[in-house]
């Protein structure tokens, strides 16, 4: 174990922790924004710097190992100043448009800038403009607000492994690109949209959300998918009784299998739960057609038809497909009324199919 | 799955996968794989007739002919029992009828079956080597595996593959089924099937009928039930008058659309409860609106049994309702009173006739989902199963001889038609088509078509063409690519307008599981 003091108070971790690692145990909120515990350390933004007693420079705290007797400030009058250059440098190439930014209230930028009070950037006008991109219709590529973190570069490297993305050219021009700077769907992207979840700012947001709620305007739902039998957990984000979309959750404790990593579907395929093809009202086939009828009409007119055919033809003339999409109480329930309620173990669902 | 899903990508050192398009259709699988053949240096073996996206690092990549899985895994067999790679003291321990299948699989050399399969035989043999001496070698399958009117015999081969190993009841290994649907095992589960009632209780065992006759107060029918396609044939020469649909939409997932529609027709009742107006619901007498999993509660079982909570997020839709409410509303009609108040009070019934979830319930569920089997409060949960011994005791080696698919490709028909799922669709399309980005992204069908065959017929990329079989014919897109190999095509079972189960045969399924052939048919491309 190694001995650390932070902030005055002292602590013990294991070698080999950082010291970011170390400052978080220690209950010192240190800022990040490349960093992401699920990915490798990039080391890259600067703003989790602190300052180590006795050493000439401030430190990154998420790429330096914690050693024995060191003494961590992490708001320390050079560490806020550092801080306030970073975000100043880092808002230069930011568009300010948070009024209408989908990341509004949970944008980490945003946050620090509060927090440090930073208004705007002495280094603004500077920086290259490279507008919006890419016309899938799944998420938006904003590059004006991308701060160059390289989360999406290294989420879609090491999680979802699609490689599709990196960065391109240097210093002020440096973006994020597809091979040769092309559209997405020409690359090996595959919509997965971890990116859209590890992006710390509004560069990267789902157009099927788009416009329909801010964070702080939406309740979240932990649930499970309905798709395919990963079983992946992820948060429905509900505003006034509606679905308005879906976040990941990326604690392990709530989201064991997926750990907040999502597919296409999962991700952007829920607007259907809004479809204004919904069926809101039962039907009744009448002269080849079929209307609209009120519950009491057509659960009398299905009761009375099952009770007839079970008395003329027996109970095995009557089953039932289940659903392999249904929850499992419904599916107990759907093999109980044929089994219990009618009489026939003709019960099946589309396993096979 | 004999094992949970997160092995896959931290315990297994090498990992077989056969007839699952795993980063398409289970993406999340697919990336974990892919990490930990990327990050961990596991090795990989990919069989499958397609270049999907893994065989681009796997290790060995076996395109065979479709249909001919039990060759080329005798084959790997073969190889591992010549080479002396079989784990001898599992065979002596664990399993029985070990010799019968030596005897079988003496038949199938490398060489011979190379022919078969129309793979290299080094392949086969570099493949079995991988697998058997891998200290922990998972085995993943799916749809490519099963619909074949041999499904259950490749599913028992791959089974000998696991047995002769060793590879079962340890962390990173076992035969792992990827189902393909939200809650296919927890219907399974729960009895949605012909033959059990729920936890696979036999209906024909008069023990558990007795039990089940006790707890539900009715007398019970002593005889198995009628499958899915068993249930359509009997429609169609009208012993079966009168049918329910539950969530599902056979008029696009069925084989032999033709033949399912006519069935449909020929039904005194169809009632049909679901969230949309589907093909199926469009022939119904009367139509239940239930609703979506994001408004009501329940819970849904994944492929590796990990029983997981839906939450509700919002109220129902117009008059829809949640769908235990309809079936209890139902029940109540017939003279059979369903009275429950919510979803955990149906659970906590399903605890104590299930004895594999009696340890579940909503409290224990609250964040992370637990795997059955879990027979009490006090018990962790199973994420792999097969520990220390079999459900039966021993494991039991099947001795299976290759057979060839029921419908080849001929003069008429020269081509080789497999159906299955794109990234961007979810089954019959119900929902996906209905998610405003994956139909702007992925509006309709396409056949897929080697460069070579495209050249033969004269086609290119983009082009309509006549999809045709002996049930009948779609048009659809051409793309051409060489994911796909020369005489073989491959379509979507997602649309509607351009249904692959037109194509599909009804006719010879699986024996034993009634599964049907989705991935070999005899089919022709013309030009429009």
């Amino acid at each position: 174990m190694i001995k650390l003091t932070v902030n005055g108070r002292e602590i013990q971790v294991p070698k080999g922790t950082m010291v970011l690692d170390a400052c978080q145990q220690a209950g010192a909120d240190v800022p990040t924004l490349c960093y992401d515990p699920d990915l490798k350390l990039a080391g890259s933004c600067r703003m989790c710097v602190v300052e180590a007693k006795g050493r000439p420079n401030l430190m990154a705290a998420c790429v330096s190992p914690a050693e024995n007797g060191m003494v961590i400030e992490t708001e320390s009058p050079d560490v806020v100043e550092s801080r306030k250059i970073i975000l100043e440098l880092l808002l230069a190439r930011h568009k300010l448009e948070c009024h209408t930014c989908e990341k509004d209230g949970i944008c980490k930028l945003q946050d620090y800038c509060y927090r440090y009070g930073v208004t705007d950037s002495r280094y603004a006008g500077q920086g290259p403009h490279f507008g919006m991109e890419d016309p899938n219709p799944f998420f938006k590529r904003d590059y004006d607000k991308c701060i160059m973190c390289t989360r999406c570069v290294r989420v879609c490297d090491e999680i979802t492994g699609a490689q599709a993305i990196n960065v391109k050219h240097r210093g002020h021009h440096a973006k994020i690109a597809t091979v040769f700077d092309g559209k997405l769907a020409d690359s090996s992207c595959v919509f997965c949209g971890q990116c859209v979840m590890v992006c710390p700012v509004g560069a990267l947001t789902s157009k099927v959300s788009a416009g329909k709620g801010k964070s702080y305007q939406t309740q979240n739902v932990l649930t499970t998918c309905t798709y395919c039998g990963t079983g992946c957990t992820f948060e429905l984000n509900i505003k006034d009784n509606h679905v308005v979309g879906v976040t990941s959750v990326r604690d392990s404790e709530f989201s064991p299998v997926n750990k907040g990593a999502l597919c296409v579907k999962g991700r952007f395929g829920w607007d259907f739960i809004e479809s204004p093809e919904r069926l809101t009202t039962p039907l009744i086939r009448e002269n080849g057609e079929l209307r609209p009828a009120s519950w009491d009409e057509a659960l009398d007119y299905a009761a009375t038809k099952i009770k007839a055919i079970k008395e003329k033809d027996g109970p095995n003339s009557l089953a039932l497909f289940s659903s392999a999409r249904a929850t499992n109480e419904e599916n107990y329930l759907a093999q109980k009324l044929f089994r219990a309620a009618i009489g026939t173990n003709n019960v099946d669902h589309c396993a096979r199919l | 799955m004999t094992n949970s899903i997160n092995e896959l990508e931290k315990d297994a050192t090498a990992i077989f996968i056969i007839g699952t398009n795993t980063t398409d259709n289970h993406p999340i699988i697919g990336y974990k794989i892919r990490k930990n053949v990327r990050f961990n240096g596991a090795k990989l073996i990919v069989a499958d007739p397609r270049r999907i996206e893994l065989s681009n690092i796997a290790d060995v990549d076996l395109r065979f002919r479709p249909g001919t899985d039990v060759a080329l895994v005798n084959a790997m067999m073969n190889v591992i029992i010549t080479e002396g790679l079989e784990d001898q003291d599992f065979i002596a321990n664990r399993t029985e009828n070990y010799e019968e299948l030596v005897k079988v699989v003496e038949k199938y050399p490398p060489g011979l079956v190379a022919q078969i399969c129309g793979v290299d035989a080094e392949d086969i043999r570099k493949a079995a080597r991988i697998y058997a001496t891998a200290e922990r070698g998972s085995i993943c399958y799916a749809m490519g595996l099963t619909q074949h009117s041999t499904g259950t015999d490749n599913v028992k081969t791959m089974c000998n593959l696991a047995l002769l190993t060793g590879n079962l009841g340890k962390p990173g290994t076992g035969v792992n089924p990827l189902r393909g649907q939200n809650n296919v095992q927890g219907a399974c589960d729960m009895g949605a099937l012909p033959v059990t009632y729920p936890a696979y209780q036999q209906v024909t065992n008069p023990e558990v009928r007795e039990k089940f006759e006790k707890f539900w107060g009715v007398p019970l029918s002593p005889n198995n039930g009628l499958t899915i396609p068993d249930v359509v044939d009997k429609a169609h020469h009208g012993e079966i008058k009168g049918l329910m649909v539950f969530g599902e939409n056979p008029m696009v997932s069925d084989p032999d659309l033709r033949h399912v529609g006519e069935a449909m027709d020929n039904l005194e009742l169809l009632i049909v409860q679901d969230i949309f107006l589907t093909e199926t619901a469009m022939k119904a007498h009367v139509v239940f609106p239930g609703v979506t999993f994001a408004e009501k509660n329940g819970t849904f079982s994944n492929t590796e049994r990990r029983v997981q909570r839906v939450r509700q997020a919002i109220t129902p839709k117009g008059d829809a309702r949640p769908d235990w409410q309809i079936l209890c509303d139902l029940s109540n009609r017939l003279g059979y009173p369903m009275n429950f108040s919510s979803p955990e009070e149906i659970f906590e019934e399903i605890r104590t006739v299930t004895p594999s979830y009696a340890g579940i319930n909503y409290q224990r569920i609250d964040k992370t989902g637990i795997h059955w089997p879990c027979p009490n409060t006090d018990h962790p949960g199973t994420p792999i199963l097969h520990g220390e011994k079999f459900n039966r005791g021993l494991g039991l080696f099947h001795a299976i001889e290759f057979k060839e698919a029921y419908e080849l490709p001929d003069a008429e028909y020269p081509l080789i038609l497999s159906t299955g799922r794109s990234l961007f669709h979810y089954h019959t399309g119900t929902m996906t088509r209905r998610s405003s980005a994956l139909n702007e992204f992925r509006p309709s069908n396409e056949v897929q078509v080697n460069p070579e065959t495209a050249a033969r017929l004269d086609i290119v990329d983009n082009e309509m063409v006549k999809l045709i079989t002996r049930r009948g014919y779609i048009e659809v897109k051409a793309r051409v690519t060489e994911m796909i190999p020369d005489g073989v095509v491959f379509t979507f079972f997602h649309f509607a307008e351009a249904a692959a189960n037109v194509l599909t045969q009804a006719k010879c399924l699986d024996p034993v599981a009634k599964i049907p052939e989705y991935k070999v048919s005899a089919a022709r491309i013309e030009k429009i």
